[in-house]
């Protein structure tokens, strides 16, 4: 980034003089240090109350997925049908659903399933678009067109419709096989836009004075994409696969509330959704229950990265 | 203007070969038995087997007798044939008589995201950065990120059970009155985006050079708003509302399955459900069609309303 933060922290300073235009007026606290493009959009980020409520969200749902067992002492496994639609009681404060489980566990363990789709998807969608738009990007000419044209068809492709024929194939999979096919479907269907993302910035990133003064010094393609240009297209493509993270996320709750994506064994937000809407005039807890989960990951993942990409846009500031 | 439509038809021809092709060979290739898989956990007869083998060119193998199998698919599917699914319905009849549900649900689901988001969108365009504009913006963000597998299930609790507001289910020959729900469900998430577009494109015409030449020539601000913002800032909404319908026919898989409203997407959940292979390629088949060339309707309008875009 270190071009890109010298320019902006001349900017910066210059700006700061203010109307005395003496570098170090009075009023500034200690020693003058340069602010770099990722120092003010973190000084704009602090500000931010929705970037701190997601931030929190996503920790939260995080060390969920990680350590169930520090949010509920509670088996989600353990269902007792004698219990079947029962009010809160012991460790189940949201009381027990149409087979008998503890509602909250299988909530909670459910993030488990859910994180590890979104994380995963969104890794294996970056490495995808990285490639693909850096390429694309920096070799322009034939290799663009026919990229580009690669991007085309595939966004044309409706996610949902796609994913109902790719995840028919492994319909009697285990549970392992069906997590890992959930991922290759949504990497297979979702790098695109994140593709057109890199793409946009690698052509505006070979155009700088560095290239050329890399170039000059004799490095090659490979070095140039590798040290120079990837370090400076990568934020707004992070920017990018956080807010796909929510929507893959999402995705595989949708997926496997239609009974294609993830089955039980495997427990997952999309499955007790399903499950308590078929139940809802019993009791409405199990449906609302998942369901406040799901949204709240989904909108996280969400108001993330919105928040982090309108810190760093200087279009908006 | 020609050759641009001729360029992207032929694209799209491309377009719907890779596509058919993909759902083709998951579907149907390298299955270990075709016949028993298309039969389910029936058994099959031997008489059975050899007509079925005949009927589906089954007995070509290799790389070859795959794309035999995949154009007789394409030559079917272009000449309106969809075959059978596996309750032996007409997989065209079924379509024919679950289109009009559908069609009747995405207009609803338009019309809503036309009246509510396109007026709240140039009331924010144009008191930006008001309570209201932030309101919408919050909002918006909401509808956007909450997913359908979850709107559709809570408005069905709290607006048809809890509170019975609207029918909850639908049923066979939907009124329009038990669409309304659905309609308003499935329509929030284009609400949202066309609310977001308007805002935008209205707050950026505002600042135009003709608004101000306008607003010196003494014209009152409706008429500004009215004739020469409004204009020229629903070119974007237009084209993604046209993108949209396309969207809405195909998408309406989860509200359609939960309102059990009897179109498209409620035959496809039910085909997935079922395991209806036949049913489910057909279906799909057919949404892919109507997505790519319903694409291509908008990118044409998009030339035809903007003089200002230029294509080669």
């Amino acid at each position: 980034m270190s071009d890109f933060e010298t320019v902006a922290s001349s900017e910066n300073q210059a700006a700061r003089r203010g109307p005395s235009g003496e570098p170090g007026a009075p009023n500034q606290v200690g020693v003058q240090k340069p602010r770099s493009l990722a120092g003010d959009a973190w000084r704009d980020l602090r500000r931010n109350p929705i970037f701190w409520i997601s931030l929190v969200l996503v920790t939260v749902v995080t060390l969920m997925a990680i350590v169930p067992g520090l949010f509920t002492a509670n088996d989600p496994q353990d269902c007792v049908l004698s219990r079947q639609n029962a009010g809160p009681s012991g460790g189940a404060i949201f009381g027990y659903d149409f087979q008998g489980c503890d509602t909250y566990a299988r909530a909670v363990y459910g993030s488990r399933a859910s994180l590890l789709v979104g994380a995963l998807s969104a890794l294996f969608t970056g490495v995808i678009a990285l490639v693909v738009g850096m390429l694309a990007g920096y070799f322009g000419g034939w290799v663009d067109a026919v990229l580009s044209r690669v991007i085309d068809i595939v966004l044309g492709i409706p996610l949902l419709l796609a994913a109902i024929v790719l995840l028919k194939r492994v319909s009697t999979a285990g549970p392992n096989a069906r997590i890992t096919a959930v991922i290759f479907v949504l990497a297979v269907l979702g790098w695109t836009t994140a593709a057109r993302v890199v793409r946009s910035s690698v052509i505006t990133a070979k155009e700088q004075d560095y290239v050329a003064a890399a170039r000059m010094l004799g490095a090659g393609n490979g070095r140039i994409m590798w040290r120079h240009i990837l370090p400076n297209s990568l934020a707004p493509a992070i920017v990018v696969l956080t807010i796909a993270l929510g929507t893959f996320i999402a995705a595989e709750a949708t997926l496997s509330f239609l009974g294609i994506g993830l089955k039980a064994p495997t427990i997952s937000w999309g499955q007790d959704i399903d499950t308590g809407r078929i139940h809802m005039r019993e009791s409405s807890t199990p449906l609302i229950v998942p369901s406040a989960f799901l949204a709240l990951t989904v909108l996280a993942f969400i108001m993330l990265g919105d928040a982090i990409r309108d810190a760093f846009d200087p279009k908006l500031r | 203007m020609f050759r641009y439509i001729l360029r992207r038809l032929l694209q799209m021809v491309l377009a719907f070969f890779g596509t058919t092709l993909i759902v083709y060979a998951l579907m149907f290739a390298g299955q270990t038995d075709p016949i028993q898989a298309l039969a389910g956990e029936r058994p099959v007869t031997a008489a059975q087997r050899a007509y079925l083998t005949e009927k589906y060119h089954l007995d070509q193998t290799g790389v070859g007798g795959f794309f035999y199998r995949y154009f007789d698919y394409v030559r079917s599917l272009l000449q309106g044939d969809l075959g059978q699914s596996l309750t032996g319905r007409q997989i065209g009849d079924i379509l024919q008589q679950a289109w009009p549900v559908t069609v009747k649900l995405a207009l609803i689901a338009l019309a809503v995201a036309v009246i509510f988001g396109v007026t709240a969108g140039v009331i924010a365009g144009i008191r930006r950065a008001s309570i209201f504009d932030n309101a919408t913006l919050v909002l918006t963000l909401l509808v956007l990120g909450i997913p359908t597998i979850v709107l559709a299930p809570l408005a069905q609790y709290f607006l048809g059970v809890r509170w019975p507001v609207f029918p909850p289910t639908a049923g066979a020959e939907p009124s329009f009155y038990a669409l309304l729900l659905p309609g308003i469900v499935l329509g929030s998430l284009s609400l949202a985006t066309a609310l977001r577009l308007t805002r935008t494109s209205v707050a950026e015409n505002l600042r135009a050079d003709y608004v101000r030449t306008a607003r010196s020539k003494g014209l009152v601000k409706r008429r500004i708003v009215g004739i020469h913002v409004l204009r020229n800032s629903l070119i974007p909404v237009v084209t993604f509302l046209g993108v949209e319908l396309g969207n809405l026919m195909s998408g309406a898989i989860i509200t359609e399955g939960v309102f059990n409203i009897p179109g498209v997407g409620f035959n496809l959940f039910r085909g997935i459900r079922t395991e209806d292979g036949p049913l489910v390629v057909g279906f799909v088949s057919v949404l892919v069609v109507v997505y790519l060339v319903s694409n291509l309707l908008v990118d044409v309008l998009y030339a035809v309303l903007d003089p200002r875009i230029r294509y080669e």
